[in-house]
């Protein structure tokens, strides 16, 4: 019978972020090399079919040639599964197998797309979320700063002292960690997701000690923030792409229960280094 | 006689009082409100078997000092406002309570102004 069948190798790599390992599956040599580098830092040392992860995704490379590139996100869930199109690409998920499949052109945008939106619905439903914010750790502790686009994520992480550890300057990952010992608590993760800096984050985790919404300003100052002020500016800056409701009810109840045990201030600075001077 | 007003929370809202303000979202359209202090009793209140007029009389004439026709007037108009925005049902019988619901704390209440906003990226 050879000759009747070809058996296509499939390469994997496993990408690992927030502690989440998300494996991902193509038969394209060029593009898992591509996957290798974009997220070098965040692809676990053990490789292949062997290699444990959370979710599996299967890639289908197909050309540039969608009806609309520039149609809009969507993620429903429809009969047990997660379906998540934009114009550049296609993908589901079954969250009760793990597994999932993305077709998409050999390009990054499409599965940095994909894999945010799957650690946005990990991450709801463990009381944890991506937030629109830098964030960097120092002596010991992660610090947030979050704010729209222009709200400073950039200048801060770039104006970062040597001790500092940058974490993101766009994207934080923030989960919520159940301690015997300490309770509930949140830790703050390196990510791969980069704003205009366009440098990955550390992959590393600290405690989040506080977080800090931007505002640039006459001088470097910390104000207080009311915990209603803190929980809308924290959802406004949330990512959360699914309209599912119990998801959106999940998302809601961890940005309270965040902004109610974590310091929020505001932080209004002046684009230069002594605003690290009130930070740690 | 007045027919009775049934008000009960709906069970797509999740509702959360953070310092001294509600929020409330709605899973659809994924919109956040704040209530004001009138909304805030009327939600806490909302269990689908007091009537409006005993809430009214019970919760809004003894912390706001207005005459119960008046209140309850207003807070017919409110109640049909918060359903609107799908965040209470109402109905001229009593409404039973469904069988899960994503309510979360209630405690006291103040300030103002009903706020959409959305969570969307």
């Amino acid at each position: 019978m050879i000759g009747l069948a070809t058996q296509v190798e499939r390469g994997s790599v496993v990408i690992a972020i927030g502690g989440v390992a998300v494996r991902v599956n193509t038969a394209d040599a060029d593009f898992l090399a591509m996957l290798e580098e974009r997220y070098a830092g965040f692809v676990t040392a053990e490789t292949g079919a062997d290699a444990r992860a959370e979710f599996d995704f299967d890639v289908e490379l197909v050309p540039p040639a969608f009806a609309d590139p520039d149609a809009d996100l969507s993620v429903a869930y429809r009969s047990g599964r997660w379906f998540m199109q934009r114009g550049d690409f296609r993908a589901e998920l079954d969250p009760a197998s793990r597994r999932g499949c993305i077709r998409q052109s050999a390009n990054p945008y499409s599965i940095d797309a994909v894999l945010r939106i799957t650690h946005t619905l990990v991450l709801a439903k463990r009381g944890g979320f991506l937030l629109h914010s830098a964030s960097a750790i120092r002596n010991g502790k992660a610090f947030l700063f979050a704010g729209v686009s222009g709200a400073g994520k950039t200048t801060i992480s770039r104006l970062a002292p040597p001790d500092a550890t940058l974490l993101t300057d766009e994207i934080s990952y923030v989960r919520k960690i159940h301690d015997s010992a300490n309770g509930e608590s949140y830790v703050a993760f390196g990510t791969p997701f980069t704003g205009e800096l366009a440098k990955l984050g550390e992959n590393t985790s600290a405690p989040v000690a506080a977080l800090y919404l931007l505002a640039q300003g006459p001088e470097n100052r910390i104000d207080p923030v009311t915990t209603s002020d803190a929980g809308r500016e924290l959802l406004a800056n949330m990512l959360f792409f699914a309209e599912d409701s119990e998801m959106v009810h999940s998302a809601f109840q961890a940005a309270c229960d965040f902004v109610s045990r974590v310091p929020v201030y505001r932080l209004t600075f002046v684009p230069d280094a002594r605003v690290w001077e009130l930070i740690g | 006689m007045n027919k009775k007003i049934y008000i009960a929370r709906s069970p797509r809202i999740a509702a959360r009082m953070l310092g001294q303000e509600m929020l409330v979202m709605s899973g659809q359209g994924s919109t956040l409100f704040t209530l004001n202090p009138t909304a805030t009793i009327l939600w806490q209140a909302a269990d689908g078997a007091t009537p409006l007029d005993q809430i009214v009389e019970h919760r809004i004439c003894t912390e706001f000092q207005v005459q119960p026709e008046e209140a309850l007037r207003d807070a017919e108009s409110l109640a049909e406002d918060l359903a609107k925005h799908g965040i209470l049902q109402i109905s001229d019988q009593p409404i039973p309570k469904p069988v899960a619901s994503v309510h979360s704390s209630q405690q006291p209440e103040s300030q103002p102004e009903s706020q959409p906003r959305s969570l969307k990226r």
